[in-house]
């Protein structure tokens, strides 16, 4: 009798240790995000949606029309693994004074040389050191949020 | 009596020569397995020093990529060939002496000597004419049509002129040490021997 009941416990011990492995069809639970949309603009679960896909390609040509007086040129070419760290600074190595003529490239501002006490230095200051916080990448990027903007040259 | 001592000279001969095709066989089963385990990635980060360049590497396009072909540390540091092959593990022997005297095993060891360590391997690699990275990046095989305008200029000219893969290429598997490019202090390695020009 004892050892009926012993088998009997064994097995329903064995039984609750397979169910989560059963293939048990359980009913599909809605994901209650509160009102919440991710960024990508698809579920969080889903695989990843095409939208990002323009993002992903520089628009490799002479660079894009500027939109309004001061605005940084945008980067005509992709900067994928180009490094800007404290030890060395890819941008500069065709875009710098000392490069740009070998390289054909645009070269800097010369207001990037002036540092921040108003002092003009011999090269670029370190404070315009960090090139793409300003200068990005050239995409095919639409607008995330509606806006009544116009160019000046559109009004 | 004669004939029976060619004899025992002839059968202690043949065993010899059996004997020695053996033990050939069985030293160049072992040279070549060892020469593989030391060619293994495993191989290579299993000293505590190679940690910071492995995770370095790990963030680059050699390591992750769109089709996930790598090439791992032997392909770039390893050459092929057998006497250059022999040559570079032969160099690279000092490096057990350097681990048992913990010359670079701090980061800020590491960072003290890595302007040094870079540029001994960019010498290396400019007197092969980029040996390593010619093994799978073949200039004849490029298509220029698949590659940027910018690309183009660069290899037509760069090739043209006797420049090789590492002139441009540096640091595209580990960090870069310190190029002096006159910006705030000037310190580092000169952009002459960085990028020549």
């Amino acid at each position: 009798m004892k050892s009926r009941l012993l088998v009997v416990f064994r097995a329903a011990l064995l039984a609750a240790a397979l169910l989560p492995v059963m293939p048990v069809t359980l009913p599909a639970i809605a994901a209650d995000t509160g009102g919440l949309a991710t960024l990508r603009g698809a579920p969080i679960d889903s695989a990843s949606p095409d939208s990002g896909d323009a993002l992903k390609k520089a628009i490799e040509s002479t660079p894009l029309e500027r939109d309004f007086t001061q605005q940084p040129p945008l980067v005509s070419h992709a900067v994928d693994n180009y490094p800007v760290t404290k030890n060395f600074n890819k941008c500069l190595d065709c875009h710098s004074w000392e490069n740009y003529r070998k390289e054909k490239a645009t070269k800097v501002s010369q207001t990037h040389f002036q540092s921040a006490g108003g002092q003009d230095l011999a090269n670029i200051s370190p404070r315009r050191y960090f090139c793409l916080q300003c200068h990005v990448p050239q995409v095919d990027a639409k607008p995330l949020v509606a806006s009544t903007y116009q160019r000046p040259s559109a009004r | 009596m004669i004939r029976s001592i060619i004899g025992q000279c002839r059968r202690f001969l043949s065993a010899g020569i059996v004997l020695a095709f053996v033990i050939g066989v069985a030293f160049v089963a072992v040279f070549n397995t060892t020469m593989d385990w030391t060619n293994t990635e495993a191989f290579c980060i299993s000293c505590h020093e190679m940690k910071t360049n492995y995770d370095e590497y790990q963030r680059t396009i050699h390591y992750a990529n769109r089709g996930g072909v790598k090439a791992t540390c032997p392909d770039c540091h390893v050459p092929e060939e057998f006497a250059p092959k022999m040559a570079a593990k032969i160099r690279a022997s000092s490096d057990l002496m350097h681990n048992i005297l913990g010359t670079i095993d701090t980061p800020e060891k590491y960072e003290a000597r890595r302007p040094a360590m870079a540029q001994r391997v960019w010498e290396r690699m400019k007197d092969d004419d980029s040996r390593e990275c010619r093994n799978c990046h073949d200039a004849n095989a490029f298509d220029y049509a698949a590659q940027g305008y910018r690309s183009v200029n660069q290899h037509t000219e760069g090739l043209a002129s006797g420049q090789t893969c590492i002139d441009c290429h540096k640091g595209v598997a580990h960090q870069l040490p310190r190029i002096d490019q006159g910006v705030g202090v000037s310190e580092g390695i000169s952009q002459d021997i960085f990028r020549p020009r």
